[in-house]
């Protein structure tokens, strides 16, 4: 087998399409039971703008793509969990129904996505009780098991999943209370603010959270209060909220433990440090998704989930890839950012979230303003710059974002 | 008089002004990064419309639902009705994707399609 | 079981006893397998839903040394040799214990002599080896430890264990040997005639008895109350926690604590069975009303953070899986309470403070050789046929992956993976339902599936259904652990 990939989420799913059209023979493990991943579940619409031209649901996006691969038998393995991942020996060690398996890919890429963080992670006072859930798997009951959370429900984060999952609590009847956000500003698309909650008149009460979360078996209600500028719980702002259910958007971490030991991670990203090849450190593993950095959009996963199969396929093809010769370094305002390297090769989409929101902005790498934003930029939504001019590039890229008059 | 508004056709979310008259006409529209923006606004101001995303109930599935969606935005303020109708809806497996469930439903014009494919259980 | 059955079976000799031991923690269930070793009829009642549900199932989990309890306390005599005991027990009943050793750190001159003191009592303990070690050894051994640490006691024979796997491995044990265990049921009343035990009353039945164990934990005193020996109470102590991720494996080797003060050993870091870190516990009295009050505060957490980074400066908590409290059952004396009353054949076990869990074994071996044989003078007959061992339920990351290919081969259960963080597969989480599990947290905690640091986003629905499944009930009736820890409502379309 040529080219291994891990994951099949859309990354793992584009991945695996463009090493199929690369020619090479491309194997995709999935450990779940069918591959989509999210898209599964996420039956709003909002995707596929970019990459297809179209406004389409998750579930639509998702069978775009098994229909782009073509054969799924053939590529596809599901219920198959990767134990371990040797990369001297280059070996990779799966479970599955099958037995212990060992696959030793000429590239592996991997497409292993994110995961939710839980509300027990956040350590906010109180019982553990049950009628606490993240909005994923709030939304996996409700749009895939067919059942309800609760009666009533309060949504702490205001995440693009929470805001969705505001709305379609709301539609199945459920009392939505509201949505608290402990910034200033809300987590998810403005456009989701709009849809999910104004339509529906969802209150958002930004700069406030939950303080503590009363019950002893099922939830029974939750005090939330205001925070200060320094995220402080400010004393006398608390307010008892009857809810049986707590849906919480607190955020997305990506899975990276199959490789975090031996690739570099960037620690913004919390991801492996790439390159516009999608490479990692290790020469022969590619990375793509949200286990890179957390993506807004599943247009922009996509496209590079068909980078990492391209050019892992040149890889396991024998292609001698070019070398890294550039490295971008965290300046002013940058927060998640990739790749964090390239090859001056060829044109590459550059990724960025600016670390603070600012009305009109531009983007300046090592001292020269490459693109200018005339209209609002917000850490919750990803900025994508075309690079395709290395000519006057130091080595060593400082990359900025500065609010201008 | 202005009215503030956050496009919502796409998910960049552009923040558009819209002047009107004393009658309510739109005048200017600013803010917007493609066409789709003024056409956004329009509507908005005359006659808001949404996409409606929901699940319909599938008989024999592997699944016990399908996701559905209206084909083209209906009225705002009909989604309730809409919505109630939806709920109440049957479909037998299979299904495929872009099968229409309802056409012109409640005569909005828009047809309600299913967006994923359900085998028949076995 | 039919009660009348067991009249048959053990009258022996010319003696029929009935026992029952009231609570299934970790003290319950190892008197109980100690029990099972004897040709009696054997019953051990729980109110919970499940084994190891109580104190149990949040304490810091440490086989202590045994060197800080007072010579003379009851406590110290059953500490050091529970100790000891757990080599043996580990072995037969097949459940994660490692002895990790201990320090106890001191940062101050007077806390040094704290410390030689603690080694002098631990000599009177019984408890060997104990040594006394410079800041520089203590930094080669654990390098994360502070810098400012002066000195530290080192105990090698401390060790960390999984309470509630312990309990769950003795209940089963004693179950193979012929126990019968009532899970989900209250004992109400116990009625006592010419100051003998006769009968236990519940929620669900009554049964005649002849001896009664009262492990019930941090509701022992009024188990005893109930046979008119209720000359104790039993306060509340919390202890708030925070779990760390398993990426942080190797952070501490052994376990850590503070040099103790009066009133607890202090706020600790210790290493978990499955290679996380445990940050905790705090210690507040809480009212006799409040048995069940097991929330976290604000200021219980900031307390662990803030004293468990003196020990370990470079916790971060940004790897928090998740928090919790447990309650430990405390007693005027700071003592156990063990042994008869004046109702024969009503058997105290109570006041398991810390070191309780460390005691058990011993307790166990005490209560059967010296309470029942001794000072109740019941010749107890051993069963020729008893067995010793329980077997865990397999996981893939104890074993090769040899033993694992063929586990899967025999059964491809073992080779689909439900939890994803901890690697547990559906084979293991059908077992653990097959052993008694029935909730959520019953799975759980037999299997670590939805321990990890997704805390269940993943798999706690597809746990669901193959509770559902195996069981045969509805996916909405599937609980977390109590009655009215449903996770779902309802259906969305019908």
């Amino acid at each position: 087998m040529d080219v291994l990939v891990i994951g099949g989420g859309a990354a793992g799913l584009a991945a695996a399409i463009e090493a199929k059209n690369m020619g090479v023979k491309v194997l995709l493990l999935e450990r779940d039971r069918s591959t989509g991943g999210v898209l599964n579940q996420c039956i709003h619409n909002g995707f596929g703008l970019h990459v297809f031209k179209k406004e389409l649901t998750g579930p639509e996006f998702m069978e775009y793509l098994w229909e782009e691969l073509g054969d799924l038998d053939e590529v596809i393995r599901s219920n198959y969990t990767v134990l371990k991942i040797d990369h001297i020996n280059r070996e990779v060690f799966t479970l599955s129904e099958e037995g212990i398996i060992v696959f030793e890919p000429k590239a592996l890429i991997m497409a292993t996505g994110a995961r939710e963080r839980s509300l027990n992670s956040l350590r906010i006072p109180g019982a553990r009780v049950t009628g606490v859930y993240t909005a994923g798997v709030a939304q996996k009951m409700v749009n895939i098991y067919n059942r309800l959370p609760g009666k009533r429900v309060l949504i702490i984060g205001s995440g693009d999943i929470g805001l969705i999952m505001a709305r379609r609590l709301k539609i199945e009847g459920m009392d939505v209370v509201g949505v608290v956000e402990i910034m200033p500003e809300p987590g998810g698309l403005i456009r989701n603010v709009v849809q999910c909650l104004e339509d529906f008149n969802i209150p958002l009460w930004l700069s406030h959270t939950v303080f503590e979360i009363h019950g002893n078996e099922r939830l029974e209600g939750v005090t939330i209060g205001k925070v200060d500028e320094n995220l402080n719980m400010i004393p006398g702002t608390e307010k008892y909220i009857k809810v049986d259910t707590l849906v919480a958007s607190v955020g997305l971490i990506p899975q990276n433990e199959l490789i975090e030991n031996f690739v570099d991670v960037d620690q913004v990203n919390r991801g492996p440090v790439i390159d516009d090849f999608m490479r990692t450190s290790v020469e022969w593993i590619f990375a793509a998704g949200n286990n890179v950095a957390i993506h807004d959009l599943v247009d922009f996963v996509y496209e590079e989930g068909k980078i990492a199969g391209k050019f892992a396929a040149l890889y396991a093809l024998g292609e001698k890839l070019p070398e890294v010769k550039y490295e971008f370094k965290r300046g002013k305002n940058v927060g998640v950012m990739l790749p964090q390297r390239f090859t001056g090769t060829q044109p590459f989409k550059m990724y960025l979230r600016p670390r603070k929101s600012m009305s009109k902005s531009e983007v300046i790498f090592s001292g020269k303003t490459i693109r200018k934003f005339g209209w609002k930029i917000r850490p919750s939504e990803m900025i994508d710059l075309k690079i395709t001019n290395f000519e006057q590039l130091p080595k060593e890229v400082i990359v900025e974002v500065n609010e201008i008059g | 008089m202005d009215k503030k508004m956050t496009c919502i056709s796409c998910p960049i979310g552009c923040e558009l002004t819209v002047q009107l008259d004393e009658n309510g006409k739109i005048l200017k529209i600013e803010g917007n990064r493609c066409p789709r923006g003024v056409e956004y606004a329009t509507h908005e101001i005359i006659d808001p419309k949404r996409v409606l995303t929901i699940s319909v109930k599938v008989e024999n599935g592997v699944m016990e639902l399908a996701s559905a969606k209206t084909d083209k935005p209906v009225p705002k303020n009909r989604l309730n009705e809409i919505i109630d109708f939806i709920k109440k809806l049957k479909i037998e497996a299979p299904i495929k994707r872009g099968d229409v469930i309802v056409e012109d439903i409640l005569g909005t014009g828009a047809n309600l399609v299913v967006t994923r494919t359900v085998k028949k259980r076995n | 079981m039919p009660i009348e059955f067991g009249i048959w079976l053990f009258i022996y000799g010319g003696v029929y006893m009935r026992v029952f031991v009231i609570g299934a923690g970790i003290v319950g269930s190892l008197i109980a397998r100690e029990l099972s070793k004897y040709d009696i009829e054997l019953h051990i009642i729980e109110k919970a839903p499940d084994i190891g549900w109580g104190v149990t199932k949040a304490n810091s989990a440490i086989i202590h040394g045994g060197y800080d309890d007072p010579p003379g306390s009851v406590r110290a005599r059953f500490a050091a040799y529970g100790n000891k005991l757990y080599d043996e027990l580990s072995k037969e009943l097949d459940f994660g214990f490692k002895r990790v050793g201990s320090y106890v750190v001191a940062f101050k001159e007077e806390e040094v002599s704290y410390l030689k003191e603690l080694l002098v009592r631990g000599e009177k303990n019984g408890v060997s080896n104990l040594e006394i070690l410079s800041s520089a050894e203590i930094r080669k051994r654990e390098p994360n430890i502070s810098d400012k640490a002066i000195a530290a006691l080192w105990c090698p024979t401390a060790g960390i264990t999984e309470p509630w796997e312990v309990a769950i491995a003795a209940i089963e044990n004693a179950q193979e040997n012929g126990a019968v265990v009532h899970l989900g049921e209250r004992v109400t009343n116990i009625i006592v005639r010419n100051q003998k035990v006769r009968k236990i009353i519940t929620n669900k039945g009554e049964y005649s008895a002849d001896i009664i164990i009262n492990a019930a934990g941090l509701f022992a005193d009024e188990i005893a109350k109930m046979a008119g020996v209720g000359d104790f109470e039993i306060f509340p102590r919390k202890g708030e926690y925070i779990l760390l991720d398993k990426k942080l494996k190797g952070l501490v080797n052994s376990v850590i604590f503070p040099t103790p003060t009066k009133k607890s050993k202090g706020i600790l870091v210790v290493p978990t069975v499955d290679g996380g870190i445990l940050l905790g516990p705090n210690a507040v009295d809480l009212p006799k009303d409040q048995k069940n009050n097991v929330k976290t505060t604000r200021e219980g957490l900031n307390e662990v953070y803030e004293k468990a980074k003196k020990l370990i400066p470079s916790i971060d908590l940004s790897l928090t899986v998740k928090t919790f409290a447990g309650l430990r059952p405390e007693t005027k004396d700071k003592d156990f309470i063990i042994g008869t009353t004046k109702v024969w054949g009503f058997v105290n076990a109570a006041g398991m403070r810390s070191p309780g869990l460390t005691a058990a074994p011993a307790i166990a071996k005490y209560i059967v050789e010296k309470v029942i044989s001794e000072d109740l003078k019941i010749n107890l007959t051993k069963k020729a046929n008893f067995n010793p061992y329980r077997k865990k339920i397999p996981h893939i990351e104890e074993v090769s992956l040899e033993y694992w290919e063929e586990l899967v081969k025999k059964d491809p259960k073992f080779g689909k993976t439900i939890c994803f963080c901890n690697n547990v597969s559906e084979g293991e989480i059908v077992e653990a339902i097959k052993r008694g599990a029935r909730t959520l947290d019953g799975v759980k905690f037999r299997t670590r599936a939805s321990f990890g640091r997704c805390q269940g986003g993943f798999c706690s629905l597809k746990i669901m259904e193959i509770i559902s499944r195996e069981l045969s009930i509805p996916l909405e009736e599937v609980k977390m652990n109590y009655e009215n820890s449903k996770i779902l409502n309802g259906k969305v379309r019908i």
